[in-house]
């Protein structure tokens, strides 16, 4: 042959070549949205921690406030996470001898801190207040989950910048009184109406910002 | 039909050319010389790509340009390594030599764009022996033109951002700047500007698949023609094609200039605040792109022996629209200085004053002996017709054009409203690497477009030639419409030359 001419079979592929074109961008976009989206990436992220403390036991079962432990939350950026004394605290009365616990005494005895694994990690470009929540009454649940139902801790949200804008955008269903924020199983919207939600929003003068500079310092 | 003054040398010796740039309202001027068969055009054109070694001064210009691609490599990488402060970029100075570039190159495009849709409408055959290139020109400026806006963003890995893509971060470009028209306005004459080239080349690509004689050369040329084979129907389709797409073309070369002049006008800087930006702009960027295809297609024709095709009567007519569109030009700077003092605005007086005499003053300056005075000569018809006087010319205004775009944006952002904050912006050897890469980008995607593509629209050209006439006196006497019976038997009428593009090796007549 001395040019070449498309033969006949390749018209059997014409409709798939078709095909393909209309679907491959639309493949590539939902594959881009949901496959490289933090719900995908992050969300359920749940490292081995070094000592098998479960919230369940201690927030849940035993009904313990989340301040005791994380003591800063209402009035730093930072939750702190606990130092071996608060363990020690209960700990030097009760399972003493656990072998679960060897590494919280040995911290205890050597000062040496347990290097626990942060599971909640924001990008270092992300400015994020835990009292300016906490105060103006979001529940740790709208972020955290139900943390006192798991006996090791996981990520629930995304903490995607789709996701906190979200709520700063439409925080009226987001917000209880402050009295109400560690409370795991308190529900805001079986518990308040919409006017009340509402009346609460204007009474903690609630109103976030979505502009860049509000996250990004 | 030898009623023209043909074969008349011109002045200067050793560029012989033959003149036909004279007007004979009774005779339609001849755009294809010293041919009188269809199939010598298909030869002249495919030679290029055909010959097994092009001529010493491609493989010149060939390394010079990639070794400018390299260089362009090497200062984009270091920029994106290092950061935008490797550029002589200052804080009131923020776009300099990168914004420059970009509106730079997207004006280039321009006379591609006006070529190849508005010249094809108003039904100008001359535009057959220079579109092809031109538009070829066009999609390569603009490539260049793309470069610039992505790297200026300093996090490269994030231009994606200039796309409204739904993300993450629930973040959308702001749909109220000129900045994402801009990127849509380019985005659309990039992919309009290459159908519209790919298009219109698909028959051409056919005959060069038909004459190849490499398996690779016949696979390849083979794929691209997309199985033309010059059947009626064929070329029924392709002509309706490429009507919609000058049609869609068209609002482009009008539209893409404005929408680029918006990012200036409608910011509030002095000397950028200004409603005529958007057809000043159009007229310079088809001014700088007539001057670049000229400069293009002076040392092509020379060099691969197109002189026949791409004639004395092509380069004059693209010199007189450089002399309009100069002269539009030339109105546009003066109406800025009128405005300046009319509006009674100080802050604007003093941008256009500050402009022509303030530190800035030499670039002003080249800006208007460049693109004001130059273009003037072009009045004089021995100056139009003359080739190395040309070539220097059109030269000239590409750096005028260039320094336009740096006189617009440098000596406004310099001297703007806090006197505290004016600065002077020096551009680095990054800066100037990039721009020298850029020149050297392009000149590698022609000279490659030039040795492998077909670079005139062979079967274009071969429709304005006198031949493709039916009627034509040399077919038959004209009183028995061609019943001549044989008595009159033309030379060239024999059956190869008659044939259809992509039904024979010479290839024949478009019919338009």
């Amino acid at each position: 042959m001395s040019r070449f001419l498309f033969p006949r079979w390749s018209n059997a592929f014409l409709p798939l070549v078709i095909l393909l074109g209309a679907i491959a961008p639309l493949y590539v976009g939902l594959f881009v949205a949901y496959g490289f989206s933090p719900k995908t990436l992050e969300a359920g992220y749940m490292p081995t921690q070094p000592v098998p403390y479960s919230h369940a036991v201690h927030a849940g079962k035993l009904g313990m406030d989340c301040r005791y432990c994380h003591t800063s939350v209402e009035k730093a950026s930072f939750a702190a996470v606990p130092a071996t004394q608060t363990c020690m605290n209960c700990h030097t009365q009760i399972h003493r001898e656990s072998p679960k616990l060897e590494k919280v005494r040995s911290s205890y005895e050597t000062g040496m801190p347990i290097e626990w694994v942060k599971v909640h990690k924001l990008a270092d470009y992300a400015y994020f207040n835990h009292s300016a929540h906490v105060v103006r009454g979001v529940g740790c649940v709208e972020c955290h989950g139900r943390i006192d139902q798991m006996t090791v801790v996981y990520r629930v949200a995304p903490l995607s910048m789709g996701w906190c804008l979200e709520c700063h955008r439409n925080p009226t269903d987001r917000i209880r009184p402050p009295s109400m924020v560690t409370q795991m199983a308190w529900d805001q919207n079986k518990e308040m109406t919409q006017a009340q939600r509402v009346e609460l929003q204007n009474l903690n003068n609630i109103h976030p910002n979505d502009n860049c500079s509000t996250c990004h310092r | 039909m030898s009623s023209l003054p043909m074969n008349r040398p011109t002045a200067l010796p050793g560029f012989q050319e033959s003149d036909n740039t004279a007007e004979n309202p009774g005779v339609r001027a001849p755009l294809v010389l010293n041919m009188d068969r269809f199939g010598q055009v298909t030869r002249q054109v495919c030679q290029v790509a055909e010959s097994k070694k092009p001529p010493f001064a491609w493989y010149a210009a060939f390394t010079i340009s990639l070794g400018l691609v390299g260089l362009l490599g090497f200062c984009v990488n270091y920029l994106i390594f290092t950061g935008v402060g490797v550029w002589g970029l200052n804080n009131p100075v923020m776009w300099a030599f990168d914004i420059t570039n970009f509106v730079f190159w997207v004006g280039i495009g321009h006379a591609g764009t006006l070529i190849s849709a508005i010249l094809f409408l108003f039904r100008q055959k001359w535009r057959t022996g220079i579109n092809r290139f031109a538009e070829a020109m066009t999609i390569f400026a603009v490539i260049c033109a793309g470069l610039f806006p992505g790297i200026h963003v300093g996090r490269v890995w994030l231009a994606y951002w200039l796309f409204p893509i739904p993300n993450q971060m629930d973040m959308w470009p702001q749909f109220r700047s000129p900045l994402l028209w801009d990127v849509f306005a380019v985005g659309t004459y990039f992919t309009v500007s290459f159908v519209f080239w790919f298009v219109g080349m698909v028959p051409d690509l056919a005959t060069l698949r038909d004459r190849a004689t490499g398996r690779i050369q016949q696979f390849a040329y083979g794929l691209f023609a997309l199985g033309w084979r010059g059947s009626n129907r064929h070329w029924h389709r392709y002509e309706r094609a490429y009507l919609l797409l000058a049609a869609l073309s068209t609002p482009l070369v009008l539209s893409v200039h404005s929408v680029v002049s918006f990012d200036f006008a409608v910011s509030q800087v002095p000397g950028w605040h200004t409603t005529i930006f958007p057809p000043y702009f159009v007229a310079g960027a088809i001014f700088s792109g007539f001057a670049m295809v000229v400069t293009l297609a002076v040392p092509a024709r020379q060099l691969f022996g197109l002189k026949d095709l791409i004639t004395l009567r092509h380069l004059d007519n693209m010199n007189k629209i450089i002399l309009v569109t100069g002269c539009m030009v030339g109105y546009a700077y003066s109406m800025e200085f009128f405005i300046a003092w009319y509006s009674g605005a100080m802050y604007e007086r003093f941008a256009f004053i500050n402009r022509a005499f303030g530190q800035y003053w030499w670039a002003y300056w080249i800006m208007v002996s460049c693109n004001v005075i130059t273009p003037q000569l072009f009045w004089f018809k021995s100056i139009r017709t003359s080739i190395p006087i040309m070539f220097a010319l059109c030269l000239v205004v590409n750096i005028g054009m260039w320094f336009e775009r740096f006189v617009i944006i440098v000596t406004s952002l310099a001297n703007d409203f806090l006197p505290t904050s004016w600065d002077f912006f020096t551009p680095t050897w990054v800066d100037m690497g990039t721009m020298l890469g850029a020149f050297g980008l392009f000149g590698t995607l022609f000279l490659l477009f030039c040795r492998y593509l077909p670079m005139i629209a062979i079967a274009e050209v071969k429709a304005t030639m006198p031949q493709a006439n039916p009627h034509w006196s040399g077919y038959a006497a004209h009183d028995d419409h061609g019943h001549a019976g044989g008595s009159v038997k033309p030379s060239f009428a024999s059956p190869d030359a008659l044939r259809s593009p992509g039904s024979g090796p010479d290839g024949g007549p478009s019919a338009p």
